[in-house]
């Protein structure tokens, strides 16, 4: 178990290496501007090249991301280029508001998913196809949209939910709630429509297997077999669909801030877009992926709790 | 998905799928609305009754009328010719994506299926690489070094849809690669490209469609999704562009968050209803099962065995352990009425009595068995004049009755061991619940019982037997973990379809030995369905042979080979003197009632 966990992680370790290296690399040799993009498009042209010495932008390529690379690993993401404040400030303020987000909806999911989706499974008929078509409507609505349509009703027509602003869960719990609840909803819809019809359709290919007739010819109740047996086997699958959801997540979440207006990690790596602040850039993208590599990591080990063969393997 | 495209691409097989697709309203409603929602982009040049930048200053946010069907956004542009226009964005976006997806997931997805070596190896490493990429942050570092033109960034969104496609085509592939016809193609001299042009590209056209379809909703809504965070083209109208503008003016005109947020939906639903049409248009035999309508799985998984019209005839001894009397099973049919699997069987077994259940395949054996346990599955339809195990009737039992009668009255040993054991759980915990929640024992004495058990049917390490997967055991070791399971209440009756078929020869000797002997030591009454007279001879007391759903003998064994009367029986006991085996054996049919091959045997 211990070597599967280190194998896994290892391997996530090396994507999250290749993926912002190619990204640094494709950064640099296509002519983004680091130094232009703080001073903006009036500065003289001395004035940037200037700039660009200070930033150290002169030197070769591999040296600047040797550069950089051996300051991440010592936890320095360095400076944005922008905002002249060290990028790892930036994200310790704005990524919580993100991740709330993203960890909020996926759960949410994960739980309202399972049950629509079991429930689906063994009511065959009128719930089952009210199922499909939410599913349909889950994927076919943009969430931001579906954000927007849920703060004009409960938050500009009802008043019962602020539509926008957020505080931090160590300020105020409760109304850490009142801030996230609808940013959630907006985000969760999709992902409950998507696991719920991935669990649904498992549910229903694990009853046609023989092994559940043959333990209903011992004489297990059809509840047993169903809360043990077919959901274990069943649940594989989901789980992979929600370390999916959950990178969907991520990128819904940095539309999703700007409708109740969340200065989240989204905001940060749009204004870096704009101003070619590659640090920042690099900084979001570098915590994205380890973030994901991280989900993805949970999931093996619950896959790998679920599948025995997986742990032998 | 995989399974369910397997090969045949007979022209008319393609014409049967597009008239299901063309049936379909749904389906064809989708397609309506995708050509209408093409047709008014294309032609908005002129269908738009106005210039869609066309600014007037003393016309913002005028409710919809005559002039304005739409109203006019805030800076005084029609909102209906806004929509035309942004349509055109919408469907560009979507056809560079799912292009750059297809040519990019196609051909590698061909090669690694293909070439299943190191190619497939890396291939399928970058392909969960782009799995794992957060897609919006990807397009930000892509536009921020190429700028928010509309084709940098849906080739990029499209490169990250590969995967899917990739993934799709290299299991398309393989699942073809496996199939002989390849082979054939080879030996009759055709290179690989051609074989794999040939082929396989036939063979995932259709599946491709219906995730090109989804592809496509989804560059929509994600390009939608860019346009409202503001990586747009302010000069182009766009329907994401349309819901960010609308967005600004959102206290003072909400509405104008509709029409861009409904063109979307509306676009996006009909392309999936599209992708779920074909994808139902190609017969996807689990789709179909699935969409059966009776699988309440709760509520009584089994029909309820119905009294038939018929009245008991008592040909069955009134002291016999288990008495079968006219029983019919059937199964609905694709066009409207019933077929009968098992018409009318009647056997019974006494107490003690071992009874041969024998026949080809398909001929309704196990039908018959799981009839009598209450396992079939819910869309059969059950009725007999007379059932019983030891007096009682079975007739009108819910499955909750059933349930209590399995496991402790009559048990049941499966023909094929690996897949009748819960791969995801232990042996132990697989014989151990059972008899707790049957026997109502304690943990501690059901375990002891179960050590008991599988030392009883042949089991040397009992510990390590017990702490192991299904997957670490041998066929022979899981059927006689079965068979522990199996009689491991005290049935009074147990039923063993084919239990050695699937075994090694080597083994099957000592398993039906087992069986005899566990048969023995409980006075256990015992059908055993198989189709090798040579087991029949061996221990069976009674046989009762079986041909299309009905029993055409039953007599003493000794009887039975020393005089049969049935021209089947001769011809199956030929067959089994000669040395061949029994199956796939026809003589001609003498009543009525074509199975449909529900038979598992």
């Amino acid at each position: 178990m211990i070597a599967f966990i280190a194998r896994r992680l290892a391997s996530g370790i090396v994507l999250a290496f290749v993926v912002v290296t190619g990204m640094f690399f494709f950064l640099k040799l296509t002519g983004s501007d680091p130094a232009r993009g703080a001073l903006g498009l009036y500065a003289t042209e001395d004035q940037v090249e200037t700039r660009r010495l200070q930033l150290g932008l002169d030197r070769p390529v591999l040296e600047q991301y040797w550069d950089w690379l051996s300051h991440a690993l010592r936890g320095d993401l360095g400076m944005s280029s922008a905002q002249n404040t060290p990028v790892i400030d930036l994200l310790v303020t704005r990524l919580p508001v993100t991740v709330s987000l993203a960890v909020g909806a996926i759960l949410v999911a994960a739980l309202l998913g399972s049950l629509l989706g079991v429930l689906a499974a063994i009511n065959p008929g009128r719930f089952d196809r009210a199922l499909q078509v939410t599913m349909v409507l889950g994927f076919a609505l943009p969430n931001f949209w579906v954000a927007i349509i849920l703060a004009l009703v409960f938050a500009v027509k009802l008043r019962w939910l602020p539509a926008t602003g957020y505080i931090h869960l160590t300020d105020d719990p409760l109304g850490w709630l009142r801030t996230i609840t609808l940013p959630i909803i907006a985000l969760s819809i999709g992902s409950i429509a998507a696991i719920a019809q991935q669990l649904r359709n498992s549910v229903i290919t694990v009853y046609s297997q023989d092994y559940v007739r043959t333990l209903r010819s011992r004489g297990l109740s059809s509840r047993s077999i169903l809360l043990t047996h077919v959901l274990r086997n069943a649940s594989p699958p989901a789980l992979t669909m929600l370390s999916l959801q959950f990178i969907a997540a991520m990128s819904g979440a940095a539309i999703i801030e700007r409708v109740f207006a969340l200065q989240g990690i989204g905001s940060v790596a749009i204004n870096a877009s704009g101003n070619s602040d590659i640090q920042v850039i690099m900084g979001v993208l570098l915590f994205t992926v380890l973030l994901v590599v991280l989900v993805n990591l949970i999931v093996d080990v619950l896959y790998s709790a679920l599948n025995p063969k997986v742990r032998a393997a | 998905m995989t399974d369910a495209m397997i090969i045949d691409d007979a022209p008319v097989a393609s014409l049967r799928r597009l008239r299901r697709f063309v049936r379909n309203p749904l389906g064809m409603g989708a397609l309506a609305v995708l050509l209408f929602i093409t047709v008014a982009a294309v032609l908005a040049p002129i269908l738009a009754p106005y210039d869609p930048g066309l600014i007037v200053l003393s016309e913002t946010l005028l409710p919809p009328s005559p002039e304005h069907l739409l109203g006019t956004d805030a800076s005084g542009r029609d909102v209906l010719s806004r929509i035309l226009w942004g349509g055109r964005v919408s469907l560009q976006a979507g056809a560079i994506m799912i292009t750059t997806a297809v040519l990019v997931g196609v051909p590698t997805g061909l090669l690694a299926g293909y070439f299943s070596k190191w190619f497939d190896g890396l291939a399928s490493w970058v392909s969960n690489l782009l799995m794992s990429l957060p897609e919006i942050l990807i397009i930000i570092v892509v536009i921020s070094s190429l700028g928010s033109g509309l084709a940098p960034t849906m080739i990029t969104l499209g490169v990250l849809a590969s995967p899917d496609l990739f993934r799709l085509t290299r299991s398309v592939v393989i699942t073809v690669r496996g199939e002989l016809y390849i082979d054939a193609a080879r030996v009759s001299g055709l290179g690989n490209a051609r074989i794999i042009f040939r082929h396989v590209l036939s063979v995932i056209v259709g599946p491709l469609l219906v995730r090109a379809s989804f592809v496509f909703g989804l560059a929509i809504i994600v390009q939608s999704g860019l346009e409202f965070l503001g990586f747009g083209d302010p000069t182009r109208p766009s329907w994401g562009g349309m819901l960010s503008e609308a967005f600004n003016t959102f206290f003072r005109a909400p509405e104008l968050v509709f029409a861009p947020g409904i063109a979307i939906g509306l676009t996006v639903m009909s392309l999936v209803i599209l992708g779920a049409a074909i994808a139902d248009a190609l017969g996807s035999e689990r789709a179909t099962k699935v969409r059966a309508g009776k699988r309440s799985v709760l509520s009584g998984t089994a029909p309820v065995i119905v009294e038939a019209d018929k009245p008991a005839e008592s040909a069955t001894p009134a002291s016999a352990l288990l008495r079968v009397e006219n029983l019919r099973i059937t199964y609905p049919v694709q066009d409207g009425g019933d077929k009968a699997v098992v018409d009318g069987v009647s056997l019974y077994v006494g107490k003690g009595e071992i009874l041969g259940l024998v026949g080809e395949s398909g001929s309704g054996k196990s039908q018959t068995s799981f009839g009598i346990l209450g396992l079939l599955p819910p869309e059969a339809s059950v009725s007999a004049s007379l059932l019983t195990l030891g007096g009682e009737s079975l007739l009108g039992r819910t499955e909750a009755e059933m349930q209590q009668l399995r496991g402790v009255r009559m048990a049941y040993v499966p023909q094929e061991p690996m897949s009748n054991l819960d791969p995801s759980f232990t042996v132990a915990s697989q014989l151990v619940k059972p008899m707790r929640y049957k026997l109502g024992i304690s943990k501690a004495d059901a375990v002891e019982r179960a050590h008991a058990l599988l030392s009883r049917v042949g089991i040397v390490d009992t510990k390590r037997t017990m702490a192991a997967y299904p997957h670490q055991l041998s066929g022979g070791m899981a059927q006689r973990v079965l068979i522990a399971g199996a009689v491991s209440c005290d049935p009074e009756l147990l039923i063993a379809d084919e239990p050695t078929t699937a075994l090694d020869v080597t083994v099957q000797a000592d398993v039906l030995e087992l069986l005899r002997e566990l048969q023995r030591e409980r006075n256990m009454a015992m059908i055993l369905v198989t189709h090798n007279f040579g087991v029949v001879a061996d221990i069976c007391d009674r046989v009762a042979v079986m041909q299309n759903g009905l029993i055409v003998e039953q007599r003493p064994v000794a009887e039975l080979f020393a005089d049969p009367q049935h021209p089947y029986t001769k011809m199956l006991l030929d067959s089994t003197l000669e040395g061949a085996p029994a199956r796939g054996q026809r003589v001609p049919v003498q009543s009525p009632g074509q199975p449909i091959g529900k038979d598992a045997s």
